[in-house]
């Protein structure tokens, strides 16, 4: 990094700038200060898709403060209190009604894991439309995916201190899938509950996972995620890399200080991504059962499972992969292939630096094979995700087969169409105002 | 590990040898931590038998029993149902109960030791939902026109007949379980031990 090429603060005179030669003397403040912000140099061009990566940051502080805060009143305990409701239950209908302001730091909470989701899934498709994930960016990519992976561990674990219905079964669904691995499967799943039901030991084991173990690991992706970045420097919308076209200060022409030209782009995105959590949070914390489920509003009953059992809709596409694998074949069964589709499904992401061949990045260079490959995908995506949370159908679970092929394709025959693609040239310079 | 003249051979080796014997240390070191997420002896211990009363249940009738948190079933099967799982051996995956999901003395054409009275855990093989039971039979059920009755499960569709038998191509592979289960009297069921006082 750049801590050698940067200057020690020298004082002005005042006390503040006194105080500041003391700290930089001590630490490396402002070659931090300018490797990250003030003379990190990022492409002139970003557009719209650039607003998720800082609103990511934003919503993980949101999550970590209202979870800092949630902890204080819940309780991860399964045993039934005086009135026959458990007691976890009850401590977050207690946080709802009972704990001033409560039922704001909790909503901010079970909103901001969705929106999390949203941004997450918008801010991996500008990595797709632009090729962000190609050469030399692809450990960028790899600590994305690997933070999405802990996301996903992290929003499933959440899912259970509830300990609604819905908590309940989904836990022991998820926990199940687990018994379909052969040989260690049965007992991994046992580990994992830490009782032969998922019972107090699971809530308590989950409750620790979410609070303290995941958030730590996420916190250090995310911290390798921004530094990998800040090593090789940022992709844009030409996916041209601007390192090539340098001024005689060694600057690139098309670069610009990410302080304070992005630091206040990125301000109007957190404005308008404050005021849509805020009218969720206000007028429409459940999202029509979409953030909330109904079910969950009922405490876990392990002798009863509710009537429709579904993924919250961020799980839902895998959870329509999971079901679209019916068929026993070769000497493994379907519900093995299932498990093992899912999961598939989940880290193919991170291959795709090595699955793309094309000579160019963006998709405003690339050709129609590529193009019409991504509106696939997009839509397979999207049709899982909805069929997801609906009931199983035969009708149904062949338009989910037909989706998860086609899925697996946009992944598994991207060398071959994005070698065969009519690309267009690539501009020298990034391309608008 | 090449040793040329620039190191210092012994040292070399000491540092190996130390630095294997610490990652021993270490991988050993993790063992009771990773051991935590076993069950506990609570937990273990968690099991004892529970006793049912079923003097009350009339025939078509079925009650709920809380055994190990799971949920235990006790379906009072009446002459009819009794007769429909014969004709449905055909439909089954395992009809004649070859693979090991009950107790010997459940091994057999009514997978119970009383034909009227079955006892399975309501936990379907498949992830673990509990299904629903959907005794009315024909159209009226919802599931099919020649339904015999049975169990549905809402998480992925398996069906089960009044067995606990599962029908073939479900997502679940195996029949219900039934548990260890014994007659302390008539109307006296132990479910989770075999022998009377054991």
């Amino acid at each position: 990094m750049g801590a050698a090429n940067t200057d020690k603060y020298k004082s002005d005179g005042t006390a503040a700038g006194g105080l500041l030669e003391w700290v930089d003397a001590r630490f490396p403040l402002l070659s931090l200060w300018n490797d990250h912000l003030a003379k990190y140099y990022a492409p002139k061009n970003f557009n719209f898709w650039y607003y998720f990566g800082s609103l990511a940051m934003l919503v993980l502080g949101l999550q970590i403060i209202t979870g800092i805060f949630l902890t204080m009143h819940y309780k991860p305990d399964a045993s039934l209190n005086a009135s026959g409701i458990p007691a976890a239950f009850a401590s977050v209908e207690y946080i709802m009604r009972d704990v001033p302001w409560g039922w704001l730091i909790r909503y901010m909470h079970s909103t901001g894991a969705s929106l999390f989701f949203v941004i997450i899934y918008l801010h991996m498709f500008r990595g797709m439309l632009y090729g962000s994930y190609r050469k030399p960016r692809e450990l960028i990519w790899i600590f994305g995916m690997l933070i999405y992976l802990c996301l996903m561990a992290e929003a499933f674990l959440g899912y259970l201190l509830p300990w609604g219905q819905l908590s309940y079964w989904g836990a022991q669904v998820i926990v199940n899938m687990f018994t379909a691995i052969p040989v260690i499967g049965p007992d991994f799943a046992l580990m994992l509950r830490g009782d032969y039901v998922v019972s107090d030991a699971t809530l308590n084991r989950f409750f620790a996972l979410h609070v303290i173990a995941i958030p730590l690991a996420l916190i250090g992706l995310v911290a390798a995620h921004i530094m990998a970045l800040h090593e090789v420097g940022s992709n844009n919308p030409d996916g041209i890399e601007i390192k090539k076209k340098k001024g005689p200060d060694g600057i690139p022409l098309d670069g610009i200080p990410f302080h304070p030209y992005y630091s206040v782009k990125d301000l109007v995105g957190v404005v308008v991504f404050l005021m849509v959590f805020a009218v969720i949070i206000f007028f429409m914390p459940e999202a029509g059962g979409f953030f909330l489920e109904y079910n969950n509003f009922f405490p876990a009953d392990p002798l009863v499972t509710p009537p429709h059992i579904a993924p919250l809709w961020y799980f839902s596409p895998y959870y329509s992969i999971l079901r679209a694998n019916t068929v026993n074949f070769f000497w493994i069964d379907a519900k093995l292939w299932g498990v093992i589709f899912m999961g598939l499904g989940t880290v193919i992401f991170a291959f795709l630096p090595w699955l793309d061949r094309s000579p160019v990045k963006s998709i405003r260079y690339r050709g129609p094979l590529f193009k019409g490959a991504l509106v696939i995908f997009v839509a397979c995506f999207l049709i899982l995700g909805v069929l997801g949370t609906l009931p199983a159908t035969p009708g149904l679970t062949v338009i989910a087969q037909v989706c998860s092929i086609l899925y697996f394709a946009f992944f598994l025959l991207m060398p071959i169409y994005t070698s065969l693609d009519k690309c267009k040239a690539e501009p020298e310079r990034v391309t608008g105002k | 590990m090449s040793c040329d003249d620039k190191v210092d051979c012994g040292r070399r080796r000491l540092l190996v040898a130390t630095a294997t014997v610490g990652g021993v240390a270490g991988v050993a070191a993790a063992i009771p931590f990773v051991s935590t997420f076993a069950p506990s002896e609570r937990a273990k211990s968690a099991g004892a038998a529970v006793e049912a009363d079923i003097s009350k249940l009339a025939p078509g009738q079925m009650m709920t029993v809380e055994w190990r948190g799971k949920p235990v079933w006790i379906i009072h099967r009446s002459k009819e149902m009794l007769d429909s799982l014969v004709k449905l051996d055909d439909k089954m995956a395992d009809p004649k109960s070859a693979r090991l999901m009950q107790p010997g003395y459940a091994k057999n054409e009514f997978r119970s030791i009383k034909p009227e009275y079955m006892v399975a855990i309501g936990i379907c093989t498949h992830l673990g939902c509990s299904p629903t039971e959907k005794f009315k039979t024909g159209a009226e059920s919802g599931i099919a026109d020649d339904w015999q009755g049975g169990f549905f499960c809402p998480c992925h569709g398996s069906i089960f007949d009044l067995a606990g038998r599962v029908y073939k191509n479900m997502p679940a592979p195996d029949n219900l379980e039934v548990p260890p289960h014994v007659y302390l009297s008539d109307a006296k069921i132990l479910i989770g031990e075999d022998k009377k006082g054991a």
